[in-house]
């Protein structure tokens, strides 16, 4: 007879685990890949407070908080909710369109704080996004120009 | 030179795309209320400003300062401190309203050239030769209030350069005279450096539309497919007896690439793109279509027929349902 029972460290380590996956996944991610060249500016106005990100085709959403050391996945409401298509967004990370456009024709939604969302919005318009990209691993570096170039 | 294109740069970025897009010069500004786009996080401190104009200056561009809000009696060490920081920086121009302020640059920095901002609302030449005589002001950019005709009269009767406003969002055109969104805010555009402080916005998605709201007013709803526009009082839909309609004017951008030959001919020394407050996505975009369309029309002026693509690039970039040629073209003086 088979034991179907979860055995208890088992079931000890999926408590644990975090509630929100796709929220944690993209903090570790981002910290790692992009934390390094992002960690520079200056987060001061934006740590501690709480972001969701939707990426509205794909039915995905992300929450998390910034600290002095990186991104940090969070369960609260959200202050800033961003909102967009996979490809929108794309074209935005890419500088193909602009986000007061996006925001015009109704394809980028900001609710929330909008203080909040012009600082981030400003934050971004002034990364230069090849700094970001020359510090991404050669092979991550090269899927994110054709991924940016596809949109 | 004729037709020198002055592009917007809200961040170093934005001044690259400008510059490497084809702008004769940028405009730019601090980061505090001593210039009309005071938004948090945008501008530059001095440190981003000598890079912005290390990189204009190597490529033969210049770089100009919007200095253009009017300074209060209380901070006005922070409005003469950014003239001694312009000075210093080697700036190639200030653009200011405020004559008190053109008098502290003429006094201190005799060769720093100054410009009349379309904040400081002259539409006379009169006005204009006033600041020419008092400050020596080199260059005067004009509101949008006057028509092309008018125009060409001050041209006429003013030996100082006459900029013009080409392309980017049109405001309620009282320039350097609005005080309608502080009876909302309590913070006037002009000694604030905002229309609408972002602290005061909400957006808000309802079941009834995208509602904007300046400190609780609600300033519009936008039905399902409607574009949306910048959250200001002045362009909002209000009911007046009964009726529902934009009370004050339409969210509308101003386009007047049809107007380049009449401007080249009449001595326009410069046109302006208003959007210091777009990324760098927009400035590369907006830079492009004028470059082209500027080496088009002084190529050949009596051939000159803007191509569609470029109405339809600009179009997109657009505020509000339309561009317009604004009070350029109007058969009403």
């Amino acid at each position: 007879m088979l034991n179907l029972a979860v055995p208890p460290p088992v079931a000890t380590l999926v408590s644990r685990l975090p509630v929100a996956p796709p929220s944690l996944a993209f903090t570790v991610a981002a910290n790692r890949l992009l934390w390094p060249a992002l960690q520079t500016l200056d987060w001061q106005p934006l740590v501690g407070r709480r972001y969701a990100i939707r990426v509205k085709d794909l039915g995905l959403g992300v929450r998390f908080t910034v600290t002095p050391r990186g991104f940090s996945p969070t369960q609260g409401a959200p202050e800033l909710t961003i909102s967009a298509t996979a490809r929108d967004f794309l074209l935005l990370l890419g500088r193909r369109e602009d986000p007061d456009t996006l925001f015009f024709s109704r394809r980028l939604v900001s609710e929330g704080d909008t203080e909040l969302g012009l600082i981030v919005k400003n934050m971004l318009d002034a990364l230069d996004p090849e700094c970001v990209l020359a510090r991404l691993p050669a092979p991550m570096a090269s899927v994110a120009r054709r991924l940016l170039a596809s949109a | 030179m004729p037709l020198e294109l002055v592009c917007p740069a809200g961040s170093l970025m934005a001044l690259k795309a400008a510059i490497d897009n084809g702008a004769d010069a940028v405009y730019m500004g601090f980061r505090d209320n001593t210039n009309a786009r005071a938004f948090p996080g945008l501008n530059f401190d001095d440190a981003q400003a000598a890079e912005g104009l290390r990189y204009a200056h190597d490529r033969g561009r210049k770089v100009l300062l919007a200095l253009n809000t009017y300074p209060q009696s209380d901070t006005w060490q922070r409005w003469t401190g950014a003239v001694d920081r312009a000075a210093k920086l080697g700036m190639d121009a200030v653009i200011l309203a405020d004559a008190g302020l053109m008098r502290y640059a003429v006094k201190h920095y005799p060769a720093l050239r100054l410009h009349l901002s379309v904040q400081g609302s002259a539409t006379s030449y009169e006005a204009v030769n006033f600041y020419r005589e008092h400050f020596g002001v080199q260059r005067a950019v004009l509101p949008r209030v006057l028509s092309l005709p008018q125009v060409e009269n001050v041209v006429k009767n003013t030996p100082v350069e006459i900029e013009l406003f080409g392309f980017g969002g049109l405001c309620v055109m009282v320039e350097g005279r609005c005080l309608l969104s502080s009876y909302c805010t309590g913070e006037s555009p002009n000694s604030a450096g905002v229309c609408s402080p972002a602290k005061s916005v909400q957006w808000k998605e309802t079941s009834t539309g995208l509602e904007s709201r300046l400190n609780g007013v609600l300033l519009d709803r936008y039905g399902k497919d409607e574009k949306a526009g910048y959250p200001t009082l002045c362009k909002g839909r209000f009911e007046v007896s009964g009726e529902t309609y934009y009370a004050l004017e339409e969210p509308t951008s101003l386009n007047t690439l049809d107007l380049l030959p009449e401007m080249l001919k009449m001595g326009i020394a410069a046109i302006k793109i208003e959007g210091r407050q777009r990324s760098p996505a927009y400035v590369t975009q907006v830079t492009r279509v004028w470059r082209a369309a500027i080496d088009a029309v002084k190529k050949n002026a009596e051939s000159f027929v803007p191509a569609p693509g470029w109405m339809a690039e600009l179009n997109k970039l657009s505020e509000g349902q339309s561009h317009t040629l604004g009070a350029y073209h109007r058969p009403w003086k």
